[in-house]
């Protein structure tokens, strides 16, 4: 209860201070803007309701590509972690690459990769995996590295062979490095998932701001963030749930 | 009185037929010949010769930092020492080493996503064996151990004591002939760790296996032991090698006061002074 007071009671501050000021057009006059530029919360709050069924529609699209990428981001990234992890001269030769990989401006690629894939699903896909790749390939890899040496020989000892080792002794000592990493992953996914349609799309919320900017139907545009952000934070949530079921022991 | 606290060699070695989780082990002893071996330019050990026999225990007492756990771990097959031989049950193979060794580290080292049972059945399962099958084995003594009823609680719900009961048994489990065991009890308290000298004693009765017990106390090294060996600072070398009074005597409290064993620690100890120079 009093752990959900204080951010409530800001959060509620802040909304009210905006109410107030969009609502009497200070915001709109300060910045020399018609009113209607600058919604009110209760404006967003209507369009959000009036718009649902449209909201919903794209907010499928764009959660299915975010689950999708981040799937494809996840997998590529623990093959990734334990391959490097398995084999010295592959680390050296290409986590330089991994960091480099991270470097790519997103917004730069994003118009090329729907040139290569089409306006489907497959850009999205490409984009929002290529996010996700990097914290869970770095956090995973630095999971399997923290092992103990101590536990490794004991292991040793006990028989257990390489695959052995990895799979009852590193990987459960790595999966809460993991969980770090999937759920900055999952953070960021959805702004990748949003740069790819803009790059090309036909439906999906990043789709939607796009016209709503360009219609300067700010109410809905604030409306899809407001989508946006909730998916974000509902996805995030989930692997937090799941890290509290699965990582028992810490 | 004093001589109520000793058993006698042949009784320990008769009364040992326990029932060990892995079927009877092969009596096998470990000889360390010439032991040579160097971190860099540092030389840890230095012309070292050790035999410890089968079904006995031998004590390796040493300043810290003498180069014990490295013996232990060389021992043991996790590495190759830079010249000289050791043999486990005639076998100087480091992988041969390694299948008839059990390693049991200083911290506990439990995996704290598994159960008290599927830790203690660790090795077992790493051999292939099923997960029921492997479970039902190490249950069998957990009784024995004073673990019963706690089979499923994880490690962080154990007590130290029970969490080093947990550590032994897993290696005990792994059905290997030679235990080596690296200052298994410097992490408790002083109670609990008399309690579980006490208890180790009772194990090995029932269980006996070829022992290496290096440790930095020499009070656990007399005790626990059938031969105590002390080394120098490093480069280790032997500096006296004693045999212990009153080995594994089932009440401890008596067997350390022992007059004896009180003059066999006092030797140690002189010992111990003078190989730290």
């Amino acid at each position: 209860m009093k752990k959900w007071l204080l951010p409530a009671l800001l959060l509620a501050g802040l909304i009210g201070a905006w109410q107030v000021a969009a609502s009497t057009g200070a915001i709109a006059d300060a910045l020399n803007l018609e009113h209607f530029l600058v919604p009110s919360p209760a404006e967003i709050a209507s369009s959000l309701w009036e718009n649902r069924s449209l909201l919903a529609e794209n907010a499928w699209v764009t959660l299915r590509e975010v689950i999708f990428g981040f799937a494809c981001g996840l997998a590529a990234g623990l093959a990734f972690a334990v391959a490097l992890h398995l084999s010295e001269t592959l680390r050296r030769a290409a986590y330089p690459l991994v960091i480099a990989s991270q470097t790519i401006p997103i917004v730069v690629i994003a118009p090329i990769l729907v040139v290569w894939f089409g306006f489907g699903i497959g850009p999205k896909l490409a984009i929002v995996a290529l996010i996700c790749f990097f914290p869970i390939t770095v956090n995973t890899l630095d999971g399997l590295r923290s092992v103990d040496p101590e536990a490794t020989k004991m292991m040793r000892t006990l028989d257990a062979s390489r695959s052995q080792i990895l799979w009852r002794l590193e990987a459960p000592t790595a999966l809460p490095y993991t969980f770090s990493g999937a759920k900055i992953a999952v953070a960021v996914a959805v702004i990748g998932a949003v740069f790819g349609e803009w790059a090309g799309s036909d439906s999906g919320l990043g789709h939607l701001m796009l016209q709503d900017n360009a219609q300067l139907e700010t109410a809905r545009l604030f409306a899809s963030v407001f989508v946006l952000s909730a998916i974000a934070v509902g996805l995030f949530g989930l692997l937090a749930l799941a890290e509290r079921r699965i990582v028992t022991w810490r | 009185m004093r001589q109520d606290t000793r058993v006698p060699t042949e009784a320990r070695d008769f009364a040992a037929d326990g029932g060990s989780p892995a079927g009877a082990a092969d009596p096998a002893g470990v000889a360390v010949r010439g032991l040579r071996h160097a971190y860099g330019d540092l030389i840890t050990i230095d012309g070292l010769d050790l035999e410890a026999r089968a079904h006995r225990v031998l004590g390796i007492v040493g300043p810290s930092g003498c180069g014990k756990s490295t013996l232990l771990e060389l021992i043991a097959g996790l590495q190759e020492p830079g010249s000289g031989e050791i043999a486990v049950g005639g076998r100087v193979d480091a992988a041969d080493r390694l299948a008839g060794c059990a390693f049991m580290p200083q911290r506990d080292l439990l995996l704290p996503w598994l159960p008290a049972l599927d830790n203690a059945a660790l090795a077992l399962r790493n051999r292939g064996v099923g997960r029921a099958a492997a479970r039902r084995e190490a249950g069998g003594l957990f009784e024995r151990f004073g673990l019963a009823g706690f089979e499923l609680a994880a490690p962080a719900e154990l007590s130290g004591g029970m969490r080093q009961r947990v550590a032994f048994l897993r290696t005990l489990v792994a059905g290997k002939p030679v235990l080596a065991l690296d200052e298994p009890f410097a992490s408790l308290d002083a109670i609990t760790r008399a309690e579980m000298q006490a208890w180790l004693a009772t194990a090995l009765a029932t269980d006996p296996r070829t022992v290496i017990l290096v440790t930095h106390d020499v009070e656990e090294a007399l005790y626990l032991s059938d031969r105590v060996v002390v080394l120098s600072a490093r480069p280790a070398a032997v500096v006296a090698e004693l045999s212990a009074p009153t080995a594994r005597a089932p009440d401890r409290d008596a067997a350390v006061t022992d007059p004896q064993f009180i003059a066999a620690r006092e030797r140690a100890m002189a010992a111990l002074h003078e190989g730290a120079r």
